[in-house]
């Protein structure tokens, strides 16, 4: 008896051991962080910082402004929504209910599959492919464009967005869609009114992880995107390059001197990226408790 | 629950293990590499990119030659090479760039004093796609393309077709370098694509029809066709033959940084790289020799 009681109390506290070193990771990282990223602001103004429309880091006059890569991060992610989101729902409304066992056990992992190919190959499948058709076929002054990033983007968030839905549209109680079709609903009527609506919590979560997802992605978004930091026109700017924030991070901080202003900049962009993902997962999580299903 | 924790002590046990294992096969290579006659060195160089192929080929050789040397190359960018040098992690910078004088006003307040040894010239080649009937710019054309005041092929005697202005990320030395020459006081246009490395701009340029860039002469091929410039005394073909002439306008210096005149296994690094063989060595990697 003591003994396994000793052997509890070991397992407990590796156990709390692995989440001290999760938290105090990430509380390390916002510090390294914002304290780089705040120095910035010693020698370059917050408000320029914000405001300024125009992003030349080796200028002799370093013009340091956020809005068109904070702009072209969000009209990038905003059109992987578009394009990924009805499609991942219906194609998980589609696995799990309509399927048949067998051809859904085989799309499921198949969707699995595409969220473990490696960034890079996407963004090399884009650069070599998406962009010349998308050239010719809209006549576009260049191919690299925010469309292109988005459509590349909508299909690396697709198994986010489908797995986790899919479980939250399964995970229905099967006696709330028996009800339904015992009153005489049909099939349809039943996922879009009863199963759908049932399953909300789960498939808003799912849409948020895959905006997180898609705001976060760096080296697909960098090969196709163009990254030209101007301010995207609304929806103009669809067509037009874009450079995002992660791409600025990745591409400058190759070569950039370290304690620069230059280098504090990146960081800055760093944490406004981190504040916005933080910000999405605080809204799914609330979405998914909101919207839970009660019983 | 026991057999979670064993198989927990097994792995911590394995790690401990390879770890001892790696300081083991250190500890080896460092005492058989000691010939106890003849001084065993290493140097660190670091730097350009444009330049790291180079040092790399320089590097092998050089420890052919030398069994007791051992150089480490590292990349990074000419601004990373500068840090380190500065720092004093490294006797050698490689850059793409001249040093510029923040940076050896930084070198001073730590104790160091940069000399610059040419090892090499790069040629820079202005591309457009094969099928553009342009095949001239001057420097004037190549500024407004840059700069944004010309942006239709037709303003420079081509198709009506939009232009795709194309540079490298703003922290490349090639970047700084086009900058400097070709657009002087002038911004790029902010609408120009960034590509994050110079193969990105081969294949756009290599399919879009309205492109242009700018790429390093080792990078040539017939998937892109090269212009010929006009810096202000009449256009100059891009070829090898020009740009070892000098003729060519946009061929660049590559440059070795070291703290002071070089001493000891630097200097035989430096003379290595500055002899005959050295300088073949620097023509077989599709750059031009500095010594002729």
């Amino acid at each position: 008896m003591l003994k396994r009681n000793g052997m509890e109390k070991g397992i407990e506290s590796l156990l709390f051991i692995s989440a001290a070193v999760a938290v105090l990771t990430l509380f390390l990282l916002c510090l390294f962080l914002f304290r780089d990223g705040i120095l910035l602001f010693k020698d370059y103004p917050l408000i320029s910082f914000l405001t300024e429309k125009s992003w030349y880091p080796t200028s002799i006059n370093p013009r340091f402004g956020l809005q068109p890569l904070l702009l072209g991060s969000v009209i990038v992610t905003f059109g992987a929504i578009i394009f990924a989101v009805p499609l991942g729902i219906a194609a998980a409304i589609y696995i799990s209910e309509l399927a048949n066992p067998r051809v859904a056990g085989i799309l499921k992992p198949l969707t699995e599959i595409l969220a473990g190919i490696p960034s890079v190959v996407f963004g090399f499948f884009g650069l070599v492919v998406l962009v010349p058709i998308l050239q010719d076929a809209l006549d576009l002054r260049t191919g690299q464009t925010a469309l292109t990033g988005s459509i590349m983007l909508g299909i690396m968030a697709l198994p986010t967005i489908i797995s986790i839905s899919e479980d939250a549209i399964s995970s229905v109680p099967r006696a709330i869609k028996e009800g339904s079709l015992a009153l005489g609903s049909t099939k349809w009527q039943t996922i879009h009114k009863v199963t759908v609506p049932a399953a909300l919590s789960g498939i808003s979560a799912a849409v948020m992880l895959g905006i997180g997802r898609a705001i976060g992605e760096t080296m697909t978004v960098m090969m196709v995107t163009g990254n030209t930091a101007i301010i995207p026109g609304f929806p103009s700017g669809l067509f037009e390059p874009v450079r995002t924030m992660t791409a600025t991070i990745a591409m400058e901080m190759g070569e950039v001197p370290q304690g620069s202003e230059h280098f504090h900049a990146l960081f800055a962009v760093g944490s406004v990226l981190f504040i916005t993902t933080f910000i999405i997962n605080i809204v799914a999580g609330h979405i998914k408790n909101k919207y839970k299903f009660k019983l | 629950m026991s057999k979670i924790i064993s198989i927990c002590s097994i792995v911590l046990l394995l790690l401990v293990a390879i770890f001892t294992g790696i300081g083991c096969v250190d500890n080896n290579q460092n005492d058989t590499g000691e010939v106890p006659t003849t001084e065993s060195s290493s140097i660190t160089v670091k730097g350009s990119d444009t330049v790291l192929p180079l040092t790399q080929a320089e590097a092998e050789d050089f420890m052919i030659e030398n069994s007791n040397m051992r150089v480490t190359v590292i990349g990074g960018g000419s601004g990373v090479g500068f840090a380190a040098l500065i720092d004093g992690e490294v006797p050698i910078a490689m850059a793409s760039r001249e040093i510029k004088e923040s940076e050896i006003q930084k070198a001073q307040q730590n104790g160091i004093n940069p000399v610059e040894h040419t090892v090499g010239w790069d040629g820079i080649a202005v591309v457009v796609n094969p099928d553009n009937p342009v095949s001239q710019l001057t420097y004037e054309q190549l500024q407004g393309i840059y700069d944004g005041n010309i942006s239709n092929w037709k303003d420079v005697g081509g198709e009506d077709r939009a232009i795709a202005v194309i540079t490298r990320d703003s922290s490349s030395g090639t970047y700084e370098y086009f900058k400097e020459e070709i657009l002087v006081d002038r911004e790029y246009r902010p609408d120009a694509l960034a590509q994050p490395a110079t193969g990105g701009i081969v294949q756009e340029v290599s399919r879009n029809k309205g492109a242009i860039g700018y790429i390093g002469f080792a990078y040539l091929d017939d998937s892109t066709k090269a212009m010929a410039l006009d810096g202000g005394e009449g256009f100059v073909e891009a070829t090898e033959e020009n740009i070892l002439s000098g003729e060519y306008p946009l061929s660049r210096p590559l440059y070795y940084y070291t703290n002071g005149e070089p001493q000891g296994a630097v200097k035989e690094f430096v003379d290595f790289v500055m002899s005959p063989t050295g300088q073949a060595i620097v023509s077989e990697v599709g750059y031009f020799p500095a010594v002729q």
